[in-house]
């Protein structure tokens, strides 16, 4: 799509963000272009062209624009500026390094470098002369913070290389040329640290894509443990306002064992975004003892910013995510919230006149979002070492609604579906994730049965099924008491109600703003999970319902002092000891 | 409005609906204002020649051949020290008979803040109501709704926190406010004798509706103008914005866009996020806080407006009447103030947190034992001692005509744990039972 000469266009009309541009040349779907406003460039993306209209989208507020003003094309699609300096970064959903402006106020048509081109870093070579290369293969390696970030053959080559030379071990600027290549016609192309890639499209270097099969811990016991997410795996959290969904990606954020986590803020509360970059310079990394935010980038795109940027800013981040990808790291990708990314899409399709699907939104809503999902994934590079990108978005539905067509559109893309639900919320149940309708798609792949098997235990998913069971019992025995009531039931309802409860409070809740609790490691969570069954498959002897209340209200807290608890101390121990004490008085014989 | 020499007056209108009208013109910005035979008008679309205006007060009676006079620039606000204490329409003209306002122009409706040159909202905001300070305590900074319905007593509650609150300046956007609501505010800050540090933009039922698209804009200008130039602290009160989302939807209806839920435009929450997200924490001392209205109709909080508010907003206050004292409380369950964390128990005594969630926990098993006892099951002793608990709670804490200090709230807490229950059924650390359980 590069073309000899740029094409110029006028404006002649505007409706809000959407701009009508009469074109002298040829224009293609999804250009970026400057769109002049009295000396101010505003950038806009080409949506549809109609004949010798080009309808843009601007990533900007229009105010003042009138028709007749010039605009620029520039020959190729929205990009992003990949290199190293992305690390730790709070971007804008256009990836201007909202850092470097100037002014408490963002002044449209302000454009800043994503990345210090001048920047010195110390580069080590991985390629020799005479290797034969293609698209993402590493040529050298800096140092990012604490990772090895991979220069790389840059991802719009196509075809083979051979590397002509390559500098040797020493200190280079992001501009400097740090290799040389040959193509199969013999030109030569230098290489620099620094690469261009349009968001729209996936970063495809990589040799193979099977299905995910390794854990990836987050510490949340409701995740790990019941609906378990895995390296390169895709999650959704659909909530209603107030049930905890930014909480919980708080909570995933600093606690994933990731290597790298990217975390776009999309249209939610700036005050979040502030949080982040407040809070996590101060956070320890529990892993590898750094600060948070040495493995955290941030794009905020929140809700008061141009909404049609908006749109841009999770494409920014996933391609961010498959840049890190293609140096075999594990990064987690976090959107917060992809519903207000789906109703960006709907004020544009509405100002474009398009005839709607369900609630307005795009018909084609569905397929933008699954083929956004299905970029995410775990890799065998080239080299054969790997590479994952797990992407868990939040979903915020109207009236908390699951029947929407984000949520619906979601729940056929994403393989995890972590519900909160607004009852378990209001009776503070945290984390709020229905422990019923909640589920993990991972938990039925024999490659992940396989992974945990060996690497927690042969028994684990037995367990694991069973305490799901005993919930799904315990609601049933609840319903029952309720209507029946209390002693128009067997004492044994109770029993079975109570028992889910343990499970409950131990295992699903847990206190996020808690130093012990918020983070559970899997070896303390599979000992957890035994502890809790071996409650369960105990058969108590009581007398009648009213004393089986108070007893499992004893246990549950002895259980809730060891979650507060360091995992094996002397405190630890001594519950431990209490709680077998308890056990043993109502043990039946 | 103002008109200068030698302006092009056009008087060619090729088209006109209920709310817009429709005229060849060249060399407009987009979002300009203008008059049409006196009336203000904005430009909402051009199309080649064709440039449409929004009439903000309606079509009534426009001719075609009407004369449209643009002012070349969006819609502003005077600001200066001289807003204090004045009363303007929704398009910052003075309705308190005062004289206009001189100061520098700004548009209305600016940009964002930088987040990153955001503050995180750290101080507390006292109104000596319990069921905000003690439950779902405000901070600077923050933005939060009264969810209610039409019939509660929410001007009244928000009049209160505005004069309780220590704000340096108080700022009032009142959009489809009842005449009688306005001068009840007028009053109130009157009789206070606030009235020097309290600026409004009224917009009443008696103005056209589409005119309160430009109220918050307005309130919110003279906001950062405080804020951010004088640094100083201002709480800006906005009611009701249910009647302002009704606007856009008239707007929205009638330049022919297709509506999604509730029959709101699909850019509902963009156009409330900007508003509410004006609420700000500057690093260099200034703060806007948002306190809106948004009304409810009977309660139904998955109706677009209150759910888009709920997603945008840092929590939401419910009122309600409790029946038992005959008295409007903060209600305990629904209300939420997700900035409390950072406040609670670091700038107010440290068993704030546990003591809040202990109460609101023994308050919920009081509605159990209520609801057992309306089902006809027999009810403990517990039960019994959680329903006098309740009473008193709500009596002596939640009631919003309670205006005490947070100190006094805890001890007050602490004496209600004391009377009803024992130590291990109010579950509080040992450290903070050793320290305030009363003798």
């Amino acid at each position: 799509m590069e073309k000899n000469k740029l094409t110029t266009g006028k404006v002649s009309g505007i409706i809000a963000n959407l701009v009508i541009v009469d074109v002298d040349g040829p224009v293609s779907q999804n250009e970026i272009c400057y769109i002049n406003l009295a000396g101010v460039k505003l950038m806009a993306e080409v949506i549809k062209v109609l004949g010798k209209k080009a309808y843009t989208q601007v990533f900007e507020s229009t105010r003042g624009l009138k028709v007749g003003e010039t605009v620029e094309f520039m020959g190729h699609m929205l990009e992003v500026t990949l290199g190293p300096g992305i690390l730790s970064r709070n971007f804008d959903g256009l990836q201007n390094d909202l850092d470097k402006m100037e002014g408490t106020f963002l002044r449209r048509g302000e454009y800043t470098e994503p990345l210090n081109q001048d920047q010195e870093w110390a580069f080590t070579p991985v390629a020799k002369p005479g290797d034969v290369v293609v698209a993402g293969d590493w040529l050298g390696e800096v140092k990012e913070n604490w990772i090895g970030h991979k220069i790389m053959v840059p991802f719009k080559f196509e075809g083979k290389f051979t590397v002509k030379s390559v500098k040797p071990a020493a200190t280079y600027k992001a501009s400097d040329s740090i290799a040389v290549l040959t193509d199969k016609d013999g030109r030569e192309v230098s290489v620099t640290m620094v690469q261009k890639w349009p968001v729209k499209v996936p970063i495809k270097a990589y040799t193979d894509k099977p299905r995910p099969f390794r854990l990836m811990e987050t510490g949340v016991r409701i995740i790990d443990t019941m609906n378990p997410i895995v390296e390169g795996g895709t999650g959704f959290v659909p909530g209603p306002f107030g049930s905890g969904k930014t909480v919980l990606q708080h909570a995933l954020s600093k606690q994933a064992e990731a290597d790298l986590i990217i975390v776009a803020a999309c249209g939610e509360r700036a005050n979040e975004v502030v949080e982040i970059f407040t809070e996590f310079p101060e956070l320890d990394d529990p892993r590898t003892g750094r600060k948070l935010m040495e493995r955290t980038t941030i794009i905020a795109n929140t809700s008061n910013m141009p909404v049609a940027a908006r749109e841009a800013s999770v494409y920014t981040a996933m391609t961010l995510g498959e840049y890190y990808r293609s140096m075999g790291l594990k990064v987690l990708l976090l959107a917060d919230s992809t519903s207000r990314w789906a109703q960006a899409l709907r004020e544009m399709s509405n100002r474009m006149e398009e005839l709607p699907g369900p609630d307005a939104f795009p018909m084609d809503l569905p397929a933008i979002i699954s083929s956004f999902y299905a970029r995410s994934g775990y890799v065998f590079l080239n080299n054969g070492s790997t590479g994952s990108i797990t992407f868990i978005g939040t979903v915020s539905p109207a009236g908390g609604n699951l029947k929407e067509p984000v949520t619906e559109s979601t729940k056929k893309a994403a393989r995890c579906f972590f519900a909160l639900s607004q009852q378990r919320a209001d009776s503070k149940r945290y984390p709020a994730v229905d422990p019923i309708d909640s589920y993990s798609k991972y938990l039925e792949y024999p490659e992940l049965q396989e992974y945990l098997a060996t690497n927690i235990s042969p028994d684990w998913l037995g367990n694991v099924l069973e305490a799901k069971n005993i919930l799904l019992r315990g609601k049933e025995a609840y319903e029952q008491i309720n209507i029946l009531g209390d002693d128009g039931v067997p004492v044994d309802y109770h029993l079975r109600y109570w028992k889910s409860e343990v499970i409950d409070f131990v295992i699903l809740q847990q206190d996020a703003f808690d130093k012990i609790d918020a983070s559970s490691p899997i070896e303390r969570q599979k000992d957890m999970l035994g502890k809790v069954l071996d409650v369960c498959r105990t058969s108590f002897d009581f007398e009648s319902f009213e004393e089986v209340n108070p007893y499992f209200k004893r246990v549950i807290n002895i259980f809730k002092q060891m979650n507060y608890s360091l995992y094996q101390s002397a405190d630890f121990k001594k519950y431990e000891q209490e709680l077998e004490t308890i056990i043993k008085e109502r043990k039946a014989a | 409005m103002e008109t200068t020499a030698f302006q092009k007056i056009y008087t060619k209108i090729t088209q006109i609906t209920k709310a817009t009208c429709t005229l060849q013109a060249s060399g407009i910005g987009y979002e300009e204002m203008a008059t049409v035979n006196g009336r203000l008008a904005q430009v909402v679309k051009i199309q080649g020649d064709n440039v449409t205006l929004q009439i903000f007060s309606g079509t009534e009676g426009i001719p075609t051949n009407a004369e449209v006079v643009f002012m070349g620039r969006p819609p502003v606000l005077k600001v200066s020290e001289e807003l204090s204490g004045r009363f303007f329409n929704a398009y910052g003209e003075p309705i308190d008979g005062g004289p206009d306002v001189e100061g520098e122009v700004r548009e209305i409706g600016g940009p964002s803040v930088n987040p990153v040159r955001r503050k995180q909202p750290s101080e507390l905001i006292a109104t000596g109501i319990a069921g905000i300070d003690l439950n779902n305590t405000l901070v600077t900074g923050q933005k939060i709704p009264f969810f209610a319905d039409p019939d509660q007593p929410f001007n009244q509650v928000m009049a209160m926190v505005a004069l309780r609150a220590k704000a340096d300046k108080i700022i009032l956007g009142g959009m489809g406010l009842t005449n009688d609501d306005y001068l009840y505010y007028k009053n109130v800050f009157d009789n206070a004798g606030a009235l020097d540090r309290i600026i409004s933009f009224v917009n009443t039922t008696e103005n056209p509706p589409v005119e309160r698209l430009l109220v918050p804009d307005m309130a919110l200008t003279a906001a950062e103008y405080f804020a951010f130039d004088k640094k100083e602290t201002v709480l800006v009160l906005l009611t009701d914005m249910t009647l302002y989302a009704d606007a856009l939807s008239i707007v929205s209806n009638r330049m022919d866009q297709i509506p999604s839920k509730d029959s709101m435009p699909g850019s509902l929450y963009s156009d409330l996020a900007k508003i509410y997200e004006k609420a700000v924490q500057f690093p260099e001392g200034g703060s806007i806080t948002i306190i809106a209205v948004t009304t409810l109709s009977s309660g139904d909080i998955t109706h677009a407006i209150p759910d888009n508010t709920g997603y945008i907003t840092e929590g939401q206050l419910f009122l309600r009447r409790d029946s038992d004292i005959g008295k409007v409380i903060v209600d305990p369950f629904r209300s939420l103030s997700r900035l409390k964390q950072l406040v609670i128990g670091k700038q107010t005594r440290k068993d704030h947190p546990q003591v809040m969630n202990a109460a609101v926990r023994l308050y919920a098993d009081a509605s159990n034992a209520k609801t057992k006892l309306e089902n006809g099951f027999d009810l403990t002793d517990y039960d019994m001692r959680t329903m006098n608990f309740a009473r008193e709670y709500s009596e002596d804490l939640l009631a919003i005509d309670v205006n005490i200090d947070t100190t006094k709230m805890l001890d007050k807490a602490w004496e209600l744990f004391g009377k009803h229950f024992n130590k291990a059924e109010v579950g509080i650390k040992q450290e903070f039972v050793d320290l305030y359980w009363p003798a």
